[in-house]
């Protein structure tokens, strides 16, 4: 633990923290822009210099600087004033003066530290540069003429989202950042690159112009696009969410958040259901809540006993509750949230749980993916492999088929018979790993057998171990766990359950279901968009997105988190746990709770691991299922990442990533 | 006291290739004679014997180059072997002594890096020649399939018993790639922009491996130093100074040549000697760029009897850099020899780090003004400071570079730039505005 003393304060560092670092800890700030905790460090900007004696007379820039045992630093002295002016001064000389029409405005470091740290004129009488724009996507909005060259995306592309497709062409003051061929970055992470752009280079094309910082109202959440449970912020003007930006969580998403997760949100404001709506003749007809609610309590009515609930892949877990609470209070016992037909045995949840945890699969140094696209159904776990690649060197291998996954994997072939008879090297891999690793995706578990099998393996290969456990599911579908805490899990799987015939249905914003196999039932749909589920629905009750309720969710890890309103729902939209406890009044069996806190305190009553936020327990304590395992996987589930539920299907942004990303289709811009 | 170097002093007895440069011409000149016995003194000993030269590197830093070495790993491991490589990237304006070691004595130089190679325990030498040099990394090539063909290196080098591999690597025009770690960088295959240091290419150079990079000039002269022992190379020149050195002079002398001298000759020696005088006699001398372009210019009066050598040109101001002597008569526009040179480094920026990516330009831009007098006094003052805002701030000394030749400018020759501002001012001088 070097001692170093920053502007006459003596302070004791960890021992490899830099310069920069030291003075943090000191209480100083430090003006940056190339340099970002999460990326390598560059020292292009030279805006962080210190003077550091011992050392040349010159200054040093602090964010490459080791800090050693008796250093003296010094932020504060005139070359550092000095050292700081002339190097701000550099940076401005040929940006352009359009911070009015820049989205950047009142979020920009350039802004801000040209007001800290600048000499507040400019003596440069030349004309400026003007830098061609680039393309980079539908997501990365370029005004090239404003990047400062501080490296950032570049390092972000190759270290973190594992593309190397950002990088800098020429040289000199001709310098300039561009995308491969300018073809669009083909990263689920793109959008990251625009919060850490320090400047207005790289902005957030569907954003653009929309919006500025201080306008908005935000609130955290909680992400329900995939499985991650990534914590955003949701900015919101007026009823309308207009970004969702990272939180910084350490443990879930750093301070990444996926393209569905940041864009998505502009599909809340179409094909929205914001009334209910009744089948009358085989046609639906909008009508008034009373009559929606009377409807659904006589179908109940008929139905007796025979009532069942689904759970959609993006309700909280106080809807779920909601529901079946309702439903058991009718005497019905039929729950499901495995809307494709997925059956695994559910009687441990240790057996269907990422147990290795987000933050800690980094440290594997051997891994196996079993039917698992990582990089679309959980992109923010498949970054944390990649650093398990790129920085500790671990291996990866995957059964399925050949998919880029960003980093080296080795395909051992597609069969899951695999799992029993690995090949040799591979065995003697897992056997040589001191933190071996395996992930069983769901293009796996739905074939007979690759629960158990998978199971089995971590057995042999003793995955788990003290202080470690390296069986992993991969879940992808943000109400899965608490849906599986809360017993939406039917023996056989949904296709049991519709063998059932139950007479009446809840659906909770199910819209993966094929419906079909429900025909004979009364189907109740309570969600938000108009999609498949409305379509098929007898009664739609409107609900409420994500944005518009406050909601518990468990991540893939088993991690309860909690997320806040940002808006309201639209129209005649309600919360969906007071539709079910209105319902309730009319079938005769009133619910016992009157607010969200009371619900919440009657479902930490059931199912007390809800009621706390954090890591959910679920021990180690698997059955022994059938082990035997033939298929062959035949694909993943996720086909076209940008399109996985309702709200990425009602996005412009999610079509365009789609039509351009996934189809290779041109997308043509009106004509001005 | 200098006595300038005779004939049988002379390291570089091919310098004008009146002999051929082949591997049997160059045995007769003394190269590879009994390189095995060099070999046999000992890695350490061959450090402390270069040590003890004085040898100072060639490059234009003048760093010692026995120091250098020595902060080699003693000890490297087959997964991170040590490398030596060879800076051929001769891109300084003015500078031509490697492209004539190259030519007309590549083994001189492959010779040296067997020799350099092997003290520092380096595994191979990467030979980074400039881009341009097409007919020299032909020669340099052949010269290293010759040394190859006859065990000179390779497995079992001169049957020393070490094995070290030489390779040629053609750049491909940058000037900034001639910085050690940019040129590391390119070597790597990447785009040739310099490392942050620390850690130095000791610690971690090429592929992250133990390096260390050396002039041309510097690895030539080795197996010299040591057949004819570190005293008589460091009886040249003055104290800190040693050795022999390559010098070439160019621009307004009647004789442009490269040519092997002592150490510290007094500049009015050098010319006279050499290159056959100032062009219009000495009166005619306006000033001196006596290091390269990145050094500051030395004006006639002070540089006549000035030693040439890394300390005593560091007392006038400005250095021996790679001690291409760039001589300017009156008839020299001084503005605009330094604007080019200005012009150069703005070309030439990688575009790293901001101090020099966006200083350069400017730098250029007003002193393509002041050039023609387009310009206000007080802005020569502006101009002055923003070289000192590039100047020590970057990543690697390009910046330095392009500040040093305008603040040499500025400061001799202010007068002249004020007289051009007046002159386009309608032939009055004009006062700073308040």
């Amino acid at each position: 633990m070097p001692k170093v003393t920053v502007d006459g304060l003596e302070i004791e560092v960890p021992a490899g923290a830099t310069v920069l670092q030291a003075c943090e800890l000191a209480g100083k700030e430090i003006p940056r822009f190339c340099y970002h905790e999460r990326l390598s460090i560059a020292g292009n900007c030279r805006m962080c210099l210190v003077e550091v004696s011992p050392g040349p007379p010159k200054p040093q820039a602090s964010c490459a600087l080791p800090a050693t045992e008796g250093q003296v630093i010094k932020t504060d002295s005139p070359m550092v004033k000095k050292a700081r002016e002339g190097v701000m001064e550099f940076l401005l000389i040929n940006h352009p003066l359009d911070c009015p029409i820049c989205d950047q405005g009142g979020e920009c470091d350039l802004q801000d530290q040209s007001v800290a740290y600048g000499r507040g004129g400019s003596r440069y009488d030349e004309n400026k540069r003007a830098v061609t724009e680039k393309y980079m996507g539908p997501i990365v909005k370029t005004v090239m003429t404003r990047c400062i060259q501080c490296t950032r995306c570049v390092r972000f592309a190759e270290e973190v989202a594992g593309i190397e497709e950002i990088g800098a062409i020429y040289r000199g003051e001709n310098m300039q950042i561009t995308s491969y061929l300018e073809h669009a970055v083909t990263s689920e992470l793109s959008g990251n690159v625009v919060d850490l752009c320090p400047v207005g280079a790289l902005t957030s094309k569907p954003y653009a112009f929309v919006a500025r910082p201080w306008e908005l109202k935000k609130t955290a959440a909680i992400d329900v696009m995939d499985a991650v449970g990534t914590n955003i912020r949701l900015d919101a003007r007026g009823r309308q969410v207009l970004r969702a930006v990272p939180r910084i969580n350490e443990d879930v998403n750093e301070e990444w958040a996926s393209d569905k997760t940041r864009h998505a949100v502009d599909g809340l404001v179409h094909r929205r259901i914001d009334r209910p709506y009744v089948r009358k003749n085989g046609k639906l007809v909008a009508v008034e809540w009373a009559d929606a609610l009377k409807a659904v309590a006589a179908a109940a009515k008929d139905a007796g006993k025979s009532v069942a609930a689904i759970a959609g892949d993006m309700v909280d877990c106080e809807t779920m509750f909601a529901a079946r609470q309702l439903v058991k209070s009718l005497g019905g016992t039929m729950f499901e949230g495995r809307q494709t037909g997925l059956a695994y045995d559910t009687s441990s949840l240790s057996a269907v749980n990422f147990n290795t945890g987000i933050a800690n699969i980094e440290n594997a140094d051997v891994i196996l993916l079993v039917g698992s696209d990582l990089r679309r159904e959980a992109p923010l776990v498949n970054t944390r492999i990649q650093k398990a690649v790129r920085k500790r060197g671990a291996k990866v291998f995957a059964i399925g088929p050949d998919t880029d996954l960003t980093y080296k994997a080795t395909f051992l072939g597609t069969n899951l018979g695999l799992l029993s008879k690995l090949p040799k090297d591979v065995a003697d891999a897992f056997k040589a790993a001191e933190r071996p690793a395996i992930i069983v995706g769901g293009g796996a578990l739905r074939y007979e057998g690759a629960h158990g099998a998978a199971l089995a393996f971590a057995k042999k290969h003793k995955l788990v171990r003290d202080g470690w456990n390296g069986f992993n599911v991969l879940h992808f579908a943000a109400a899965r766990m608490g849906g599986l805490m809360l017993g939406y899990a039917y023996e056989g799987g949904i296709k049991a359950l519709a063998a059932k015939k139950p007479k009446l249905a809840f659906f909770l914003g199910a819209d993966e279901v094929d419906y079909s196999i429900f025909a004979d039932t009364f189907k109740v749909y309570v969600g938000h968009h108009g999609d498949a589920g409305a379509h098929a629905a007898d009664v739609i009750l409107p609900g409420a997105a994500y944005t518009e309720k406050s909601g518990t969710y468990v991540n893939l890890e088993g991690r309860v988190q909690r997320g806040d309103r940002a808006v309201f729902p639209p129209g005649d939209a309600r919360e969906d746990w007071s539709i079910f406890r209105a319902l309730s009044d009319l079938t005769g069996k009133t619910l016992p709770f009157d607010s969200l806190d009371a619900l919440r305190v009657e479902m930490s009553k059931a199912v007390p691991a809800l009621g706390r936020e954090g890591l959910a327990t679920y021990g180690w304590d698997v059955p022994s299922l059938p082990d035997k395992a033939s298929a062959d996987i035949a694909d993943y589930p996720i086909k076209d990442f940008y399109l996985t539920n309702a709200i990425c299907r009602a996005s412009e942004t999610m079509q365009r990533c789609s039509r351009e990303l996934v189809h290779g289709e041109e997308w043509l811009e009106a004509a001005e | 006291m200098e006595v300038s170097l005779q004939d049988k002093d002379r390291i570089f007895t091919n310098l004008y290739g009146f002999q051929p440069w082949n591997l049997d011409a160059a045995k007769k000149r003394g190269c590879w004679d009994n390189t095995k016995k060099l070999l046999a003194t000992g890695q350490d000993e061959i450090i402390e014997i270069i040590k003890a030269s004085g040898l100072r590197g060639r490059g234009g830093a003048g760093f010692p180059t026995g120091m250098k070495w020595s902060f080699m790993p003693k000890t490297p491991t087959p997964e991170r072997p040590n490398f030596l490589v060879i800076n051929a990237d001769e891109s300084e304006p003015g500078s031509c002594k490697d492209r004539e070691i190259i030519r007309h004595d590549p083994h001189r130089l492959i010779e040296g890096a067997l020799i350099a190679g092997f003290a520092m325990r380096a595994r191979a030498a990467y030979i980074y020649i400039r881009g341009e040099f097409i007919y020299e990394a032909k020669v340099l090539q052949a010269a290293v399939e010759e040394a190859y063909a006859a065990g000179l290196v390779g497995k079992n080098a001169c049957k020393s018993g070490y094995d070290f591999d030489v390779f040629v690597h053609r750049g491909a025009g940058a000037y900034i790639c001639g910085e050690e770690t940019a040129m590391i960088e390119s070597l790597e295959g990447k785009k040739g922009q310099p490392r942050l240091k620390p850690p130095f290419p000791a610690g971690a150079g090429l592929y992250g491996c133990p390096t260390t990079v050396n002039n041309v000039e510097s690895i030539a002269v080795t197996p010299t130093i040591l057949r004819r022992g570190a005293d008589w190379f460091k009886s040249f020149g003055r104290e800190g100074n040693a050795g022999t050195k390559l010098f070439q002079i160019s621009g307004h002398v009647n004789t442009p040549c490269t040519v092997e001298e002592s150490m510290s000759i007094p500049f009015k020696e050098l010319i006279e000697k050499h290159a056959g005088g100032i062009r219009g006699g000495w009166d005619n001398l306006l000033a001196v760029i006596p290091g390269g372009s990145s050094v500051p210019l030395v004006p006639a009066a002070q540089i006549m009897d000035a030693p040439m050598d890394f300390d005593g040109l560091k007392a006038l101001g400005s250095g021996l850099g790679t001690a291409a002597v760039i001589v300017m008569d009156k008839s020299t526009d001084i503005v605009r020899a330094i604007s080019r040179l200005s012009y150069f480094y703005k070309h030439e920026s990688c575009g790293q780090c901001t101090p020099c990516r966006e200083g350069t330009g400017w730098m250029w831009r007003v002193m393509e003004r002041l050039r023609e007098g387009k310009a206000d006094v007080s802005e020569i003052d502006t101009l002055f400071e923003v070289t000192k805002q590039v100047e020590g701030h970057t990543i690697c000394a390009l910046g330095d570079a392009a500040a040093w030749p305008i603040q040499g400018l500025i400061r001799h020759f202010r007068p002249e730039m004020e007289r051009r501002i007046a002159e386009a001012n309608g032939g009055q001088m004009l006062e700073a505005a308040e």
